[in-house]
């Protein structure tokens, strides 16, 4: 058998191109939608007061936290199936992005998070930082992907079971209220500072995960292949999980847990490449900004009752994505 | 020239590998032949600094276990044993990964990096397979694959762990051919084998290996004796050691 992808860099401008369109819709559409040349002036510093507002404090750290989270989210999942050679991977897989929620649960719990506004998030990246801590502690000086994956799941169990204490032992039903709402995951009433805050982070994390291209090519041939052909695994290993828990914990701060881009994004863009792990990278992060600010816009244009929440949003749109393996894998066609 | 001195691997409790003194020469191929769990591919393995030996593994006078990867992996190319493959890659790529220690950061696959590939390619008789995808070879296909991954690292050395395994008698032939015709060109080559005639027949030398120590070191004609086969593998052999190489026919187990 033989295949067709498209040449690199179509992809990447072909990604580009549907994530402008999502940021650019992301920007027009919601509880009001803005005409083109409403949002021109706005955007022009003309004196149409309320689309300047919409535009300025509502929808563009909206639409910007969406891409820079959506990016991460795939980047990140892309990173750690190459890593792990598992495409079941997940940003979660290390148990950093529970470690965030339960930081930011701790800040609501505690009342720490009325102090300030940025107290949530700066909480939140703390509890990635210290699950990172952890991971080292357990996982040790083992280069095994299983120990890691073990690790993970160990300090993800205990970020869980921390979060379910503060639910369970909230004073009263609107704390654990606001916690569950928190922990669904979105970007409604998202300001620049939130998004100042997560930059930096997902830019860092960004990079230590891009970093580790050529070593995620070199895994494919297993170990040992890897280390004969000059690569370092322990610093493979310390990218990956700084960039990751830096990355994710400052994405998970702003946005609550989003789950499935992370691992739905990469499964999405493999198909479209040459299938080696260097070459999803930055096609994953282009394609996770896409698809959460998609997803963000379908939050807010959906119809409901209750605002729907872009975590629940995300979960569904995992289900048919892994039917499509699931049958692939069956070979129903 | 890869010198080993009183090497010795410590794998939790126990000593895989102990006091081996060995010297390799460029323009040599050398079959590290023993029993299964005799120790071959960990010392294989550590001189490439996979696993931490003590004594001292040097190429050229440099310690390998001092070297940076990098460099270690421009001097030595390495097939592992196993066929390990986790991802759907294309042959043709999965070759180029033989590039990787030469690549600069950042940098892409350059002209030089894909002739490279092409005569890996041509040598190892993959270049049909260039568009085929890898993991959905036989399994003997697959083996020519990732020997044509570890020439296109176009090292001075080559260390290939059980390169017949799963291949068909015509195949064993052209790798190990391949092997010769490289140590013909100057390369340092050392295969760890199993079939012993196949070993005898290219090999200028061989190392027999039993419970980490080395056995007996010289040509086929003196390491490939009937009284050497008894004690290290516990079979009765014929050795026939009239032509250029030896031949050896096994009957059974040795009785105690």
């Amino acid at each position: 058998m033989t295949r067709f992808a498209p040449p690199r860099w179509t992809l990447i401008a072909m990604l580009a191109a549907l994530t402008l369109i999502a940021a650019v819709a992301s920007l027009l559409f919601g509880a009001v939608d803005l005409s083109v040349a409403r949002l021109i002036a706005a955007a022009t510093g003309g004196d149409d007061e309320v689309a300047t507002i919409i535009l300025f404090d509502l929808r563009l750290p909206r639409t910007l936290l969406a891409l820079v989270v959506g990016a991460m989210l795939g980047l990140a999942g892309a990173g750690l199936q190459g890593y792990l050679r598992n495409p079941l991977a997940e940003p979660s897989v290390l148990g950093t992005s529970n470690a965030a929620a339960l930081g930011a649960v701790g800040a609501i719990y505690f009342g720490i998070a009325e102090l300030h506004p940025a107290m949530l998030p700066v909480l939140a990246i703390g509890g990635a930082l210290l699950s990172l801590a952890l991971l080292f502690a357990l996982s040790g000086r083992s280069e095994s992907p299983l120990t890691l994956i073990l690790a993970g799941i160990a300090v993800g169990t205990l970020a869980v079971a921390g979060t379910s204490l503060a639910l369970n032992m909230s004073p009263n039903p609107f704390a654990a209220m606001e916690i569950m709402t928190w922990l669904l995951g979105s970007l409604e009433n998202r300001s620049f500072q939130h998004f100042w805050i997560a930059l930096p982070c997902i830019v860092i994390g960004s990079a230590l995960l891009l970093w580790n291209a050529r070593a995620l090519d070199a895994l494919t041939l297993g170990e040992d292949a890897a280390q004969a052909m000059g690569v370092n695994l322990r610093a493979t290993r310390l990218r990956l999980l700084i960039g990751t828990a830096i990355g994710v914990g400052g994405a998970v701060a702003v946005s609550g847990s989003i789950g499935f881009i992370g691992l739905i994004v990469p499964h999405l863009i493999r198909p479209l490449t040459d299938r080696s792990p260097s070459a999803i990278l930055l096609p994953s992060a282009i394609g996770g900004a896409a698809l959460l600010t998609l997803a963000d816009l379908g939050v807010r244009i959906i119809p409901t009752t209750n605002e729907l929440k872009l975590g629940v949003v995300t979960a569904f749109l995992g289900v048919p994505v892994f039917l499509i393996h699931l049958m692939r894998e069956k070979r129903l066609w | 020239m890869l010198i080993l001195e009183h090497v010795g691997v410590q794998l939790g409790r126990r000593s895989v590998v102990q006091g081996v003194d060995a010297a390799f020469a460029p323009g040599t191929l050398t079959g590290i032949v023993g029993p299964n769990g005799a120790g071959k591919s960990t010392l294989a393995r550590a001189m490439l600094a996979l696993v931490p030996a003590t004594g001292r593994i040097s190429i050229d006078g440099d310690a390998v276990a001092a070297m940076p990867r990098g460099d270690l992996a421009r001097r030595i190319a390495y097939l592992p044993q196993g066929q390990t493959l986790h991802w759907p890659l294309t042959v043709e790529r999965l070759v180029g990964l033989g590039r990787l220690p030469h690549l600069a950061p950042m940098s892409k696959i350059s002209d030089a990096d894909g002739a490279a590939i092409e005569r890996a390619m041509l040598r190892a008789d993959v270049q049909g397979l260039r568009t085929r995808i890898a993991t959905e070879l036989s399994g003997g296909e697959r083996a020519r694959v990732l020997f044509a991954r570890a020439l296109a690292v176009e090292a001075p050395g080559l260390i290939a762990d059980e390169p017949l395994a799963s291949l068909d008698p015509g195949h064993q032939i052209d790798v190990m051919e391949l092997m010769r015709a490289e140590a013909d060109a100057g390369a340092l080559v050392i295969a760890v084998l199993h079939d012993l005639t196949m070993a005898a027949r290219y090999c200028d030398r061989l190392l027999l290996i039993d419970d980490g120590r080395i056995v007996a070191d010289g040509t086929p004609h003196e390491v490939l004796t009937p009284d050497l086969l008894r004690t290290v593998y516990g079979i009765e052999a014929r050795v026939e050691s009239g032509g250029d190489w030896p031949t050896v026919t096994t009957f059974g187990r040795a009785r105690p």
